[in-house]
């Protein structure tokens, strides 16, 4: 029973990140109808950005992550301006091959600056960690869970209560209407990849120093970020949370309980699952069967 | 011109080991054909009904290893205690193996993901790639896990009368390769102008009125996943006798894109296309090679991916129709149909 709760303290500081992950690409996936494949990308850019910041340049470990996701935002808004204004009225397909070629030049430009040696990142928090009856959780990893949730409430007062989330929520639902009634489509489009890659690069900036950086950690970010917005439905926080949630916990428990080396092959297992049974997804939105 | 040119092609790839004496070239051609062979096979599914598959890699994978472990032999202990014991088979069934486990495999696939469309339908398989990688990487007993499948035997069929003839030499395998093109080639452009192929064009044209007008689609689309997958299957298995080792590295998700890109830069939903995007992307990576390290090879693959998208989102061969004037045949009923009128 303890081994247990304490798979579910892990799961929970997991499933914060992963949420992050999720609702990113949930954004970017449900407004622009982007598959985006750079999504992991940003992810690393992330990590790597605090390692450089942090370490590299000795500056504060806390304002360290916050350049990182300012960092991500920005870098973001590039690569909607560069790779996908010019293509807004291509299929699908295009612009997935787009992100997909972006996602190869970042993956192999972070190889190459950065080499093959999987970098870490130390913190300023005490190694000893914190104790509660049969429990322990490290500093570190409980500072991630809380800051997961509060940028996870950030992002969702942003896009309920303010008046860019209105537009963007607009967007989503009608973007023809919406361009009528005066909402800039195209500041809409660049402030949603921004958001979502700041999103992804604040996930990697938190998980980075609890694991260890290197080039390959955005492909399985990609792919788990899919997992979750299949698992939680398009463009929607509270599912892509709850998604980050679930992910986490099977992996969690399908690594302690059945075999870790098939850790990573939950989430994928679990969106067969949920196409089989279930293909409106867990919270049902009608808009996926073609 | 449009008949004589598949021929002219065919002679002049079949020339190539007749003059070309450098051994790492001819490789480079050997695995291109491979490469080629397996684009052609995802262009019936993305080309002619139109559905983007990445997990294209899983098929290739699952035939090389079929291939290989039916040729190698195997004794694994499954749940329960229950033992499988396999004795080496010869290798020319290995690649008829290959070819059904996959097929098999591509029906599978192909009956729950066709629930889905568009970037469901992409995630779904790419989910399934990565889920028989890890199976690959993790059932050791079976694969040998990141040791990988060694000394596996090359190709081999037996002739009645003329005795056994193995594939081991370069050149040999050339040949090979290039005979199980010609043959794809054939087969696909067959199915693909017949009434079946033209049933997929329309529901890729438009799945609704298709449906409207009695096609049913996830048959036909079952259809076109099995075909390709067995396809696929092939050239995994003339890939694991040709390089004599396999590891789990063949499911990386690089292989399905470099096949994409592949279909996508020659031309989707045209016989040649895949078969030119194929040389192109085939020998970027020889050319760069020479001059980048390998994180800018790379680099430079994306980009130039980023381009060709860019600019010539139809494709090459499309584009060459169009300049020479021909009706451009986007689909290969359109070309079945002028060449009846001819």
């Amino acid at each position: 029973m303890t081994e247990f709760l304490q798979h579910i303290i892990n799961m929970l500081i997991l499933g914060s990140t992963y949420a992050l992950l999720g609702i990113g690409l949930s954004l970017i996936f449900g407004i622009m109808r982007v598959v985006n494949f750079a999504h992991g990308e940003l992810y690393a850019f992330g990590a790597y950005a605090v390692y450089f910041i942090a370490v590299l340049l000795g500056c504060n470990f806390f304002l360290s992550l916050l350049i990182s996701i300012v960092a991500g935002c920005v870098l973001g808004a590039l690569i909607e301006v560069v790779l996908l204004r010019p293509m807004r009225g291509a299929d699908i397909d295009t612009t997935m091959l787009i992100m997909i070629g972006a996602m190869i030049v970042m993956q192999n430009t972070e190889q190459y600056v950065w080499g093959g040696v999987a970098k870490s990142v130390s913190t300023p928090f005490p190694e000893t960690p914190l104790v509660i009856g049969s429990f322990s959780v490290s500093w570190l990893r409980l500072f991630v869970f809380f800051a997961a949730l509060a940028l996870i409430a950030a992002a969702y007062f942003l896009i309920n209560r303010t008046k860019l989330g209105k537009a963007m929520r607009a967007t989503f639902q009608d973007r023809d209407t919406a361009s009528l009634m005066g909402v800039n489509i195209q500041a809409i489009y660049m402030a949603t990849f921004a958001i979502g890659s700041s999103l992804a690069a604040a996930a990697g900036a938190l998980l980075g120093p609890v694991y260890v950086i290197s080039p390959q950690m955005g492909n399985i970010a990609s792919l788990k970020a899919f997992a979750i917005v299949i698992l939680g439905g398009l463009g929607s926080i509270g599912g892509a949370t709850i998604g980050g949630f679930v992910l986490a916990f099977a992996e969690e428990m399908g690594a302690a309980y059945i075999s870790s080396g098939y850790r990573d092959a939950m989430g994928f297992l679990l969106i067969i699952a949920v196409l089989l049974f279930k293909p409106t997804g867990l919270f049902a939105r009608s808009e996926r069967i073609g | 011109m449009r008949r004589i040119f598949p021929w002219i092609s065919l002679f002049t790839l079949a020339s190539v080991p007749l003059w070309l004496g450098d051994p790492y070239l001819l490789n480079a051609f050997v695995i291109t054909g491979i490469f080629i062979v397996t684009a052609m096979s995802l262009n019936l599914l993305l080309g002619y009904t139109g559905q983007l598959s990445l997990g294209h890699v899983a098929f290739f994978g699952i035939g090389a290893y079929t291939s290989a472990l039916v040729s190698l032999g195997f004794d694994v202990e499954l749940v329960g205690g229950f033992r499988v014991i396999h004795e080496p088979w010869p290798v020319w069934l290995g690649f008829v193996m290959a070819i059904l486990v996959s097929g098999l495999c591509g029906y599978i696939v192909g009956k729950l993901s066709f629930r889905v469309r568009g970037a469901y339908f992409v995630i779904v398989t790419i989910s399934f790639a990565e889920v028989v990688r890890l199976v690959a990487l993790n059932w050791v007993e079976l694969t040998q896990g990141p040791l990988a499948l060694t000394s596996i035997p090359p190709m081999a069929i037996g002739l009645p009368g003329l005795g056994n003839f193995d594939f081991y030499s370069k050149q040999s395998n050339f040949y090979l390769v290039l005979g199980v093109v010609a043959f794809c080639y054939v087969i696909i452009g067959r199915l693909v102008n017949s009434r079946i192929g033209r049933a997929m064009i329309a529901l890729k044209e438009n799945e609704s009125l298709a449906v409207s007008v009695g096609i049913d689609v996830t048959r036909y689309l079952v259809l076109a996943a099995v075909v390709s997958a067995g396809i696929a299957g092939a050239a995994g298995s003339l890939y694991a006798h040709y390089l004599k080792i396999i590891d789990p590295d063949v499911f990386l998700f690089l292989y399905t894109v470099t096949m994409v890109i592949m279909v996508v830069t020659g031309g989707k939903g045209t016989l040649a296309g895949p078969i030119v995007g194929g040389l192109i992307f085939g020998f970027i990576p020889v050319i760069a090679r020479s001059f980048a390290a390998p994180e800018i090879q790379w680099i430079l693959y994306g980009l130039f991916m980023i381009l060709i998208v860019c600019v010539l989102p139809r494709g090459i061969v499309p584009a060459i129709e169009k300049l020479f004037g021909e009706e451009p045949g986007v689909s290969g009923a359109a070309d079945a149909n002028t060449q009846d009128a001819q």
